[in-house]
């Protein structure tokens, strides 16, 4: 296998990451410039390196763990690639970039299993985990997004203000980016979710209804719509609706973790 | 003529000190009187700030005998214990006096280095005092040299071209919660000067509404129009706490105008929407529980500190350039101080030896029995002119030259050395 793309993505995402440290640090402009177009550079990269390892082990990138997280790290820059340009805002790059490398690198760098052939279940089960990874990489941003917001509130009201506040986003930015991320988020989950039934009634003799995975998926669910809601209009805006994403988040991490290890008999890795 | 400073600022003093000895206007006018009346000192000039609270003058007798009973009347004035006041007291004397004042007025000595509106207090102070006849012709020359120095500082130097201020200091921290304020709205307590320069700061940054509430309407009105702002009741917190995302507040008042329980029932009713209050009255004007409210962000002077600090860095390669501007002015003020002493001490000199000069004569030419009396008036009348001579081309040049009045800054030295006590000027 070719390991071009993998490196050329692991050095743009770590230049990248590199860059948009400095441009916390700092606040030259051009540093930042070059932070976005680097992760561009990666995200292409990593698409081609996604690619060929799915061509090279004739398989899609989320039959197997790996692979499922290498799709995560790619949609979880793509998400906060969208977000940064759509919000003008870099300074929180420096916090997401490390968490793109951590599942591009443990993904990228775990050696290739010889795999079963997938099996074909179709383009609508293809959107259905698509969709439902990009939602679970949405809210991984909106967490961090909180973490970020959690931490500048509390040097704010402790008036223990270091250079680092001056760089970060204004705490209602931070908050916008955090809905916008879990907009993307619930959009994705919820079309993904009816996609994924859709494609169970069709093959029922198959696939039961009767999943945990299921009943978290619609938790998750209700607990976003929940944020999104109290975030936006009511005494629950800023720390609180900040915390409620974090816990949202730990509740995506179980769905991830707990019970598609050991609950759930139709999902592995998303 | 000697001059004295006794006064603290927010580096000897927390606010908590400074708020209790802080003068309002009509303070300012009493303390000048009492301490004329008193005779403590002979002109008198009180700058009082939020950061500062300083008493400037000309003492009768020496300005090292009459700090300690400046410091008293201070402590007495404003109730506050000697020993609480005295920590944090400074004192300066003659040139070391001067020097602060025109470190002040250059914004050298502020919080925020280099700050604009301490120039406009520091002139509202010195139009008060001459109006009300505290001054007199040395803290005259004094102040008017303290203006001097701080156009020039920010007219020629770095430090003045872009004005930070306590208040712009906060409208940078209202950004790091709201980020453009241009769809914000901002209430302004007061409509002083502090006020007038925070509303211009938010107008620079193209705040979308702002209300004013002023004790007095009428300059209310002032400010409001001035800015294209809308005038609020006084006290009328439910509805004027109901809309902004910015308090400002820079009011007179013995006790804080914004208490806890104002603040509470208005995040209740905006649904604790974030509210950033700027407390930049001494005394506060903010209860500092408000803090501890959800959403709700309290900076007082102190807490603006920390921008202060930043600002002062990226500042701090101008200063030697602004300290230069304000040495100058020393010297200046110091040659000036001198000729005015020295011309004094010509005169002293002149008198003195006019007397001198009658009983030597009476007593060199009592054996000389030989003399006429046409001879000893031609000989008193020689000496005359010889004392003249002596005397008269010296205060010439003295009125004239000034490098040479640069050069004799000691009067005192001099005074001491031709003159008694007794026969000092």
């Amino acid at each position: 296998m070719n390991h071009l793309f993998p490196i050329l993505t692991a050095l743009a995402y770590l230049l990248s990451f590199g860059l948009y440290v400095r441009f916390l640090a700092t606040g030259k402009k051009l540093t930042g410039r070059l932070g976005t177009l680097l992760l561009g550079l990666g995200l292409v990269a990593h698409y081609f390196a996604l690619l060929e390892r799915s061509r090279g082990l004739h398989t899609v990138p989320y039959h197997d763990l790996y692979g499922s997280m290498s799709l995560f790290g790619w949609l979880l820059a793509l998400t906060y690639l969208g977000l940064e340009l759509y919000h003008r805002q870099r300074s929180v790059g420096a916090f997401v970039l490390p968490f793109v490398l951590v599942f591009f690198l443990a993904a990228h760098l775990a050696p290739a299993d010889r795999l079963s052939p997938p099996a074909a279940h179709g383009v609508m089960f293809a959107f259905h985990v698509t969709l439902s990874i990009l939602a679970y990489a949405a809210f991984a941003l909106s967490f961090v997004l909180s973490l970020i917001f959690l931490g500048e509130e509390r040097l704010l009201r402790s008036h223990k203000l270091g250079n680092m506040v001056w760089r970060l986003p204004p705490l209602e930015l931070l908050e916008r980016m955090s809905q916008s991320g879990v907009l993307v988020g619930l959009v994705s989950i919820a079309i993904g979710t009816v996609l994924g039934f859709v494609w169970v009634d069709r093959l029922s003799s198959e696939y039961s209804f009767y999943d945990p995975k299921y009943l978290i998926t619609l938790l998750v669910l209700a607990l976003y719509v929940l944020y999104f809601r109290l975030a936006r209009t009511t005494g629950w805006r800023g720390a609180r609706a900040s915390k409620l994403c974090i816990f949202n988040f730990v509740i995506v991490v179980l769905s991830f973790t707990v019970v598609n290890l050991y609950l759930s008999h139709s999902h592995r890795y998303f | 003529m000697e001059i004295v400073l006794v006064g603290l600022n927010h580096r000897t003093a927390p606010v908590e000190v400074r708020e209790r000895v802080s003068f309002t206007t009509e303070q300012v006018k009493r303390a000048a009187e009492e301490l004329r009346a008193r005779g403590i000192l002979e002109e008198t000039l009180v700058l009082s700030t939020c950061n500062r609270s300083e008493v400037y003058g000309v003492p009768p007798e020496s300005s090292h005998e009459c700090a300690p009973g400046l410091s008293t009347f201070l402590s007495e004035f404003h109730s506050v214990r000697p020993d609480i006041l005295s920590v944090s007291l400074y004192h300066h004397y003659d040139q070391e006096a001067v020097r602060h004042l025109f470190r002040v007025s250059a914004g050298l000595d502020s919080m925020l280095l280099g700050e604009a509106e301490i120039l406009g207090q520091v002139r509202e102070a010195y139009r008060f005092a001459h109006e009300h006849g505290a001054t007199g012709p040395v803290l005259n020359r004094l102040f008017q040299g303290a203006l001097e120095v701080g156009k020039r500082v920010r007219t020629e130097t770095e430090l003045g071209t872009r004005p930070m201020s306590v208040a712009s200091a906060g409208v940078k921290l209202a950004e790091r919660i709201f980020g453009k304020l241009n769809e914000r709205k901002a209430l302004v307590l007061g409509a002083g000067t502090i006020s007038e320069q925070v509303v211009s700061q938010l107008r620079d940054r193209g705040i979308a509404q702002l209300h004013v509430m002023n004790r007095s309407r009428d300059r209310a009105d002032e400010l409001a129009k001035q800015f294209g702002g809308k005038v609020v009741g006084w006290g009328e917190w439910d509805a004027a706490l109901q809309s902004p995302d910015v308090v400002v507040s820079s009011v007179s008042a013995e006790e804080p105008v914004l208490r806890r329980e104002i603040v509470e029932r208005a995040m209740a009713a905006r649904g604790n929407r974030a509210l950033f209050l700027m407390d930049l009255g001494v005394p506060r004007n903010i209860d500092p529980n408000v803090g501890e409210l959800y959403n709700v962000y309290v900076y007082n002077t102190d807490d603006l500190s920390e921008i202060v600090q930043q600002n002062r860095n990226a500042r701090e390669s101008e200063v030697p350039r602004a300290q230069g501007i304000v040495d100058e002015h020393v010297t200046k003020f110091l040659s000036w101080q001198a000729s005015v002493e020295l011309v004094g001490l010509v005169d002293a000199l002149r008198v003195k030896m006019r007397e001198e000069r009658a009983s030597f004569i009476r007593a060199r030419m009592e054996p000389m029995k030989h003399l006429t009396e046409a001879d000893r008036a031609h000989v008193e009348k020689l000496m005359d002119e010889m004392l003249e001579k002596l005397l008269l081309g010296p205060a010439e040049r003295l009125r004239g030259e000034k490098e040479l009045r640069r050069k004799i800054q000691n009067v005192e030295a001099l005074r001491d050395l031709f003159l008694s006590n007794r026969e000092k000027p």
